[in-house]
This record gives structure tokens, sequence and C-alpha cells, in this order.
């Protein structure tokens, strides 16, 4: 499995954004400046975010996981987004919903069906309420990054 | 009892449906039943239409299909999953 590329500088705190579009445009362009993505990325992920949605309730605060095709990605990667306010995102699998979004995971991946370990942590957190309010409170982008791999196993 | 085909479904094909296909995996084997997952995207559909006995999908269904579509949603949040599950099976133990 090639590694994972994320560190302090995937990491967006206090992102300010207007809307989804604009959220998922400076994740996206973050992606593409890091050289993770092509410049086809960034306008994939917006219209695949359009067609399906990818926002998700949780018991705690509401999370997206905006993503697209492998063809637009060079290198698996993560761009963690935590927004200032929150945004509305469509609901996953629902025709009209929407949910305020805090926390945007923003997925690079560069295989199809595979790395299960990975998306399965990565679920877990939305699962995990002590975590999501960890990654809106803590500041210190090391923190944030080290507590993240963990849960991810992906040290 | 026939092995019944089950796809499972998300926008991409990427991300969400490999965790919901793992999940079912496990699900089937904790319940001793025998299944064929077939992993797609959703604009693959119309090729599994004739032979799929199950949908579970993350993603919106536009269309009625000849079997039954559930939503996959809880296997990502948790929330509501016990209740998806046991529908799941209940679908994979029908004649």
């Amino acid at each position: 499995m090639k590694h994972l590329q994320f560190d302090e500088s995937f990491i967006l705190k206090n992102l300010e954004a207007q809307s989804k579009e604009d959220a998922i445009t400076q994740l996206a362009t973050l992606l593409f400046d890091k050289g993770a993505v092509r410049a086809s990325y960034i306008d994939a992920v917006l219209d695949r975010e359009k067609r399906y949605a990818t926002g998700l309730p949780t018991k705690g605060h509401a999370v997206a996981i905006p993503h697209t095709d492998i063809i637009h990605v060079k290198h698996k990667a993560l761009a963690l987004g935590v927004l200032k306010e929150p945004v509305e995102f469509g609901i996953m699998g629902e025709d009209s919903k929407s949910t305020p979004v805090s926390i945007i995971f923003m997925l690079a991946m560069d295989e199809e069906h595979s790395q299960l370990t990975l998306l399965q942590n990565l679920m877990g957190i939305f699962q995990d309420e002590a975590v999501l309010h960890f990654l809106m409170e803590e500041e210190n982008m090391t923190i944030i990054k080290e507590k993240l791999l963990t849960a991810l196993a992906v040290h | 009892m026939k092995k019944k085909n089950v796809l499972v479904a998300c926008g991409a094909g990427i991300a969400t449906s490999t965790v919901v296909n793992g999940a079912l995996e496990e699900l089937a084997k904790a319940h001793h039943i025998d299944v064929n997952l077939i992993q797609i995207k959703i604009a693959e559909i119309s090729s599994y239409v004739e032979t799929a006995d199950l949908l579970v999908s993350t993603t919106i269904v536009q269309k009625e299909y000849p079997f039954p579509v559930i939503n996959a949603q809880a296997f990502l949040t948790g929330i509501g999953l016990d209740k998806v599950k046991q529908d799941i099976v209940e679908e994979l133990k029908k004649e």
C-alpha cells in the first residue's frame, strides 16, 4: 500500500467559507498545490458533490467526505477542513435534505475498492463524538495530525 | 437457498461502497449466509438489473428496480445501524 499523504499542511483550521462550493474549492486547491491531485480534480469533486452529496449527520458535529474518481488523483491524500462557521451540505443518500457541516475530510483516493481499513477507520471517526469534538476544539496542528493518523491507523 | 447477488453502490465506487462492502461481508459471515457481493458505481447499475437480488446504496437511487433497495448511510454514521443490518439479513434470508 502506498503511503497516505497527510501532515499539518493538509489541515485548514478555522476555515472561512461562504458555501460548500467555496469550502470544497479551498480544500481541493490545497490538494492540487500539494501535488496530490490533477487540476481536473477541483471541478470533478465539485461536480460529484452536486450529483452525489457527501454530507453525513453524526451524533456530534456533522461531517462531509467530498471525493471523486481516481483518474483525477496522483497520490493518495487527505485534506482536513475545520470550518469556523458550518456550511450546508446535501446529505448522502437523500434527495433534498441538507446538514450544517463543520468538519470536511476531503479524500483523494488513487485505487478503487481498496483501502478498506483506512476507510473503515475514517467512518469510525464519524461515530466517535469525542474525536469529532477534539478536531473542532484543538488548535495545535501537530496534535491534530497525530490524533488523526492514530485514529486512521496509518502511522 | 440460492446464493443472492447483492449490489453495493455509491457515487464513485471508491470510498463508501468499500466500507459497506466490508461490513456486509462480515454481516453475512456472522449469519452464515453465502452471498455474492458486487461493488459498483451507481451509474453502472443498468448492467446488473437483470441479475441482482438486492441493492444496498449510500447514494440516491433515482429509479424503481425489480429488487429491494436499502439505504446504507447507517454503516457510515452508526445511527440506526442495528435496524439496517436486521433489514438486510431478512432480505438475504428470503427464499
